[in-house]
């Protein structure tokens, strides 16, 4: 109850599709049992292609995607082009890892497209930089267990970017409808090879 | 313990053993008689305490048994009679349990109580209180007042201070003799008369709402909106309370069930005609 990961509150879903990724995330923030926030986005972009999820304490979500940023960025600037998703999940990783003895109380989820095959990509972090590669779907957040259960018996390989987008969506607000701390909306990305798609999904707000 | 709920269930002259040879036959047989109080106790040197080690999720998040938390109800006396609202979700730490609990018992066809605190132990104790306030009727030929009823379950609780019993209930009924009455009883014995109340972990988000709007000479109408209201808003900003809105009016004939209402149809109703929850976006247009 008085886990770093659990006290604000958020879930995260990432879903390999056919020459299409997606993310989604809730809107929440708590404080335990009070909500206080229902607009706090958990999904940032660092390049065309490249998405991260960050569930967790919302401190070092807010954090730790900013200190993403700044890599990114001297990242883009030193090698004069945008980060691949590979690269950036092995940047992630390193990252955590520093933090070995005192981590960031976050589970990474990253999304993306190979900006050279255009082959998906997708990954999930423990909080010190243990990367899982995962050929269909990845979760993190307090709603778990009912996003692998959501996910188990949705996901189906090769899905086009409408059948993606529904599949994850239902997967989510299913999932957090059981959770009592994630939920109160959700924003779902459809990453094709030249196009970006963001959905704000109507949720229960209770 | 033992010898308190030996002395509860038996007469005075077999006070200091347990159970009788015949009656141990009995349970072994596994012929408990319904509504016993003879509960069986976990044979430790102080059962309430591993209970509470056990069950407790709040000091030991990693209990081994979770019992059914987190509401939100609420009551309140007005000109027209008692309004009862609650909502209907059962928490097991962080996993919803249950969107579809009745958290108002009704205990007879004009007495109502609400649950809160651990499921289990309202339901059982209203369902024994539904079977006083029968007895009381067939002895005495009349109905049981509501402050009757309300002590009769306050000595009751009383009787288990400091067992874990974990429960906060309201008692309404309109009766001749006293009119409406509202009564909140909690499991630490408390007994407390009054016009309104809200109890549970959305307790304050009610109350938030109802003080602000309530007035005794509210129209049965205007109560029965404002205790709908009072739940929604907890259910938005509590997040151990949802699901559906179970509302209840209580007059001198009998209480009247008004719905057991989805919050979620409900709340963008509320946002979206009256315009309140400006906090929450309705704005679905794509973005890219």
């Amino acid at each position: 109850m008085s886990s770093p990961f659990s006290i604000n509150g958020g879930a995260c879903v990432a879903m390999v599709g056919k020459d299409c990724v997606a993310i989604a995330c809730d809107l929440r923030l708590g404080l335990q049992a009070l909500t206080v926030s229902n607009n706090f986005p958990k999904i940032f972009q660092y390049g065309d292609n490249v998405f991260l999820g960050l569930t967790g304490l919302a401190t070092d979500v807010a954090t730790v995607s900013d200190l993403f940023r700044y890599k990114v960025n001297m990242y883009r600037l030193r090698e004069e082009r945008q980060i691949a998703p590979r690269t950036f999940s092995n940047l992630v990783s390193s990252s955590l890892y520093e933090r070995r003895f005192g981590p960031w109380f976050v589970s990474p989820v990253v999304a993306g497209l190979d900006p050279k095959t255009g082959q998906p990509f997708i990954c999930g972090f423990d909080s010190i930089g243990c990367i899982d590669f995962a050929k269909d779907f990845i979760v993190s957040g307090t709603a778990t267990e009912q996003l692998f259960g959501m996910c188990e018996s949705l996901w189906e390989p090769d899905l086009g970017p409408d059948q993606l987008f529904e599949t994850i969506s239902q997967s989510l607000l299913n999932a957090v409808d059981r959770d009592a701390l994630s939920g109160w909306g959700a924003h779902v990305y459809i990453i094709e090879k030249d196009k970006v798609t963001k959905r704000l999904l109507k949720g229960r707000q209770d | 313990m033992d010898t308190l709920v030996a002395r509860y269930s038996r007469p005075t002259y077999t006070q200091n053993e347990l159970f009788t040879a015949q009656e141990q036959e009995e349970f072994a047989a596994g012929s408990t008689p319904n509504l016993s109080l003879k509960f069986a106790m976990p044979p430790v040197a102080q059962p309430s305490a591993w209970l509470r080690a056990a069950t407790d999720d709040r000091s030991n998040p990693h209990c081994p048994i979770k019992i059914a938390h987190g509401t939100t109800t609420l009551a309140f006396r007005f000109q027209g009679g008692i309004i009862v609202a609650t909502d209907s979700r059962a928490t097991a730490g962080n996993w919803i349990a249950s969107q579809t609990v009745k958290k108002v018992i009704e205990i007879n066809s004009d007495l109502l109580g609400t649950m809160a605190g651990g499921a289990a132990d309202c339901q059982y104790w209203l369902a024994w209180l539904g079977m006083q306030c029968r007895l009381h009727e067939l002895r005495h030929k009349r109905r049981i007042s509501v402050a009757a009823a309300s002590k009769i379950l306050a000595n009751l609780v009383y009787q288990y201070k400091g067992k874990g019993l974990s429960m906060g209930t309201m008692c309404a009924g309109v009766t001749k003799e006293e009119g409406p009455a509202l009564y909140y009883i909690d499991s630490d014995g408390t007994r407390l008369a009054g016009n309104l109340f809200c109890v549970g972990s959305g307790q304050t988000f009610a109350y938030g709402v109802l003080d602000a709007e309530y007035r005794y000479d509210l129209t049965v109408e205007e109560a029965l909106e404002l205790g709908s209201r009072s739940i929604l808003a907890a259910t938005h900003r509590d997040a151990y309370s949802g699901g559906f809105i179970n509302l209840y009016h209580v007059k001198e004939s009998g209480w009247e069930k008004h719905g057991f209402t989805d919050t979620n149809p409900v709340f963008w109703k509320t946002k979206l005609e009256k315009g309140e929850f400006s906090n929450v976006t309705s704005d679905f247009s794509e973005e890219v």
